[in-house]
């Protein structure tokens, strides 16, 4: 195994666009966050928002270049043949996946802690400078209290999800171009079509259904109660599309000609 | 004669090339089936969510009256009034405008009520058709926060001076009546008047009805949505002016006032909910009222059944890119910049193919979506706002160029970046995502309105067809179904977009090397 993670992290260290996407995790989950947090004006009755959803809304876009980094670990190779050569060096394909998984994520774990850290805490002081408060007489929370820190560490694993889940499918898909639209799809279509359905069942359904939506529940720090899963729950739910795409990923890989 | 050869490639050129591109699409069997799947993606979701919108009355659901203009209106105040068989006036003094508001409960079941006018509550004099709801009108009024207005058949609204009312300083108001047109006058002191504004009520009989009326719509409050997007609620109000020094000219007919709580919410008993209400005493009258008299936005819009389109967006963008991506990956690229050497007009060529081909499979999904999503909420008790055929058509027409549009910029992107992933992650980047953050999201509103005018994704506005009124209090925010921009400049800019992402790449695309 260790030789397997030792040639993928090779190939993806050396292909160019790595280092740009990982430079753009960081770069647009700032700006966006930065930008949302400076969106965000209270009244004197407090602030209806989420500090810590909206100080951290840049992952909703920066996911996307997390998407792509794990895309192009593998169809990438497809594209210009070099999957031949990975499979006829290291023929337990299985153990291909696992290494290519290990890799895309520690490299996302590694920038989604920096992007994370950053906007929490560039966010938190903007929204203070604004005078966000939580309610009359209640400050905000600080960075190191229990929901704040689930928030934040939640957010860096949710990252890490969806690079497995975007591995998993493009495993599946092998083609670049209809992976990526259909992992996007999966993030952004699934996570809006709650709010254009108006039966509540239906509503609350696709919304548990959806990885984005519950996934992004683990940044929820206020109004628990009204969440239709707990923030775990709801990083749960996309851990198990993680799962399922790996899997379906790996059986495909194993039983298909490549 | 071979001199000739050439300016014959140079005539026919552009439909050959145009033959060309429409023989490269209809042959890969992957593109065709996938713009199928597009517009079949686009019918089927726009059909679940209509299939998912019920709503039921108890009983026979109330007809929403329609104003003269088409659209659906409220039409509901509190009309204390005489007949007025021919031309003539009505001018009053309004010495008081009060009123109460419904807070929301701080303990369930506990009602909080102050005293106070909402910004809209409106209460004046009016020259109206029938005492059928819907019918024209036109009236001359105080207001909340807006000073004095004139306004006419629901969506017509001009202002006068600006300022409430008092008992120090009251407003006189008149309203004559000429034929067909009606004329606003308004005065501090009953001797100096101006102007306000006119009316052409077109067809207005010659009998009509003439009297005080008071209206209050609800109170509006808007709260960010706890998972994005937000929700407005509405809580009673009522307005109570007091009007007095009033005179009529012209051949007034009936003897006394008449009362009538206009369109009157009837609790199950039969009894009226939050009735108005009118006193005279001596020369003073009294009139309070309830509900509006405007334009509504209650109701499913036909847009709610194009659900489906931001699904069939991102299938059509993975396609359009792959559309010349294939081509470099495939080496053909080199094929077709020998076979057509002039490359922009072969871009050109390129982009009206896929641009044809996903705006006749749009406008068949979104014909499709609107058509049968319609039947279905309405099977289900919903009410959709009408609309003119126009606005229907545009809505209809209109999402198929947006899918045309983001169709030629996928091309575009995909020609400058020549590599799939990234191209299709810009496009969807540039056009899907900012749709969705800001009509889903916890974003706040004026964020949501500037991603709606700044990015591709302000063609979106096509879709929406009940226009926001600046004399109706509402939840005008994108996740509400408003966007910032009119529907043909929201679509002016992804066009504008599209354009510019040619232009770009048939310019990288004669300066690189293939």
């Amino acid at each position: 195994m260790r030789q397997q993670l030792y040639a993928e992290w090779t190939k993806l260290r050396t292909v160019a666009g790595t280092g740009w996407l990982l430079a753009g995790l960081i770069t647009l989950t700032v700006t966006v966050s930065v930008v949302a947090a400076a969106a965000v004006s209270c009244t004197s009755a407090g602030c209806n928002y989420d500090p810590a959803k909206i100080s951290l809304f840049g992952v909703q876009v920066g996911q996307a270049m997390v998407a792509i980094l794990a895309v192009l670990a593998i169809s990438g190779e497809y594209s210009t043949g070099m999957i031949r050569t990975t499979l006829a060096a290291m023929p337990r394909r299985v153990t291909v996946l696992a290494a290519k998984a290990a890799v895309v994520t520690g490299l996302t774990l590694a920038a989604g802690t920096v992007s994370v850290l950053a906007s929490m805490m560039v966010g938190r002081r903007i929204l203070l400078d604004n005078g966000f408060t939580r309610g009359p007489g209640t400050p905000m929370l600080s960075l190191a209290e229990g929901p704040m820190l689930r928030a934040a560490f939640g957010s860096v694993l949710y990252l890490a999800l969806i690079a497995l889940l975007s591995l998993g499918i493009a495993a599946a898909v092998r083609d670049s171009a209809t992976a990526i639209g259909a992992v996007l799809g999966l993030l952004y279509i699934l996570s809006i079509l709650p709010f254009m359905i108006a039966d509540p069942v239906w509503q609350k359904l696709l919304w548990q259904l959806s990885p984005m939506n519950a996934g992004l529940a683990i940044q929820a720090t206020t109004h628990l109660s009204t969440l239709p899963l707990s923030p775990w729950a709801g990083l749960g739910v996309l851990a198990a599309w993680a799962a399922a795409a790996l899997l379906g990923g790996g059986l495909l890989l194993r039983l298909r000609d490549a | 004669m071979s001199a000739t050869a050439p300016h014959r490639a140079v005539r026919g050129g552009f439909a050959l090339l145009l033959r060309a591109e429409w023989t490269k699409f209809r042959t890969v069997r992957g593109w065709v089936v996938a713009t199928a799947a597009a517009a079949l993606v686009t019918v089927l979701l726009g059909l679940l969510s209509a299939s998912g919108s019920h709503q039921s009355c108890d009983g026979v659901c109330p007809a929403v009256p329609v104003g003269p203009g088409g659209e659906a209106v409220e039409d509901k105040f509190y009309f204390v009034h005489r007949p007025l068989e021919g031309d003539g006036s009505i001018t009053v003094r309004v010495t008081s405008m009060t009123g109460q508001i419904r807070l929301p409960d701080l303990t369930p079941g506990n009602r909080r009520v102050i005293s106070g006018v909402v910004p809209w509550a409106k209460a004046g004099i009016m020259i109206k058709e029938s005492m059928k709801q819907g019918s024209a009108y036109a009236a001359v009024m105080v207001t909340g926060k807006h000073g004095v207005r004139m306004q006419h058949n629901f969506t017509q609204d001009v202002a006068g001076s600006p300022g409430g009312v008092s008992k120090q300083s009251p407003r006189w108001l008149r309203l004559t009546r000429s034929g067909e047109e009606l004329t606003g006058y308004e005065s501090a002191d009953g001797r100096q008047w101006t102007k306000v504004g006119t009316a052409h009520l077109t067809g207005l009989p010659a009998a009509v009805q003439v009297g005080l009326f008071s209206a209050s719509p609800g109170d509006l409050t808007v709260t960010p949505g706890d998972f994005g997007g937000s929700s407005a609620a509405s809580r009673f109000a009522e307005a109570t002016a007091v009007f007095d020094q009033v005179s009529l000219q012209g051949p007034v007919g009936g003897g006394t006032w008449r009362p009538d709580d206009v369109g009157v919410t009837l609790n199950p008993d039969g009894s009226a909910h939050h009735p108005g209400g009118f006193k005279e005493s001596g020369s003073t009258y009294t009139v309070t009222g309830v509900g509006d008299i405007a334009p509504l936005s209650d109701g499913q819009q036909i847009e709610n059944t194009l659900t489906g389109v931001l699904t069939g967006l991102i299938v059509v963008i993975v396609v359009a890119v792959m559309f010349i991506t294939a081509e470099y990956r495939r080496g053909l690229i080199r094929t077709t910049l020998l076979a057509g050497p002039r490359r922009g007009r072969t871009l050109a060529a390129k982009a009206l193919a896929i641009g044809l081909v996903t705006f006749v499979a749009g406008l068949a999904a979104t014909t499709a979506a609107v058509a049968f999503g319609e039947q279905v909420l309405r099977a289900n008790g919903n009410y959709i706002l009408p609309v003119t055929v126009f606005t229907e058509l545009r809505v209809i027409v209109g999402t198929a160029v947006l899918f045309a549009a983001a169709a030629v910029l996928a091309l575009a992107v995909g020609t400058l970046f020549r590599r799939s992933v990234a191209a299709v992650i810009v496009a969807i980047v540039v056009i899907v995502v900012p749709y969705i953050l800001a009509t889903a999201s916890v974003l706040p509103a004026s964020a949501a309105q500037w991603l709606l005018r700044l990015t591709p994704a302000a063609g979106f506005a096509i879709q929406q067809s009940i226009p926001e009124y600046a004399h109706v209090l509402g939840n005008y925010a994108p996740s509400a179904g408003y966007y910032p921009l009119a529907p043909w400049a929201g679509l002016a800019v992804l066009c504008g977009y599209a354009a510019l992402a040619l232009g770009l790449a048939i310019f990288q695309l004669r300066r690189r090397d293939a």
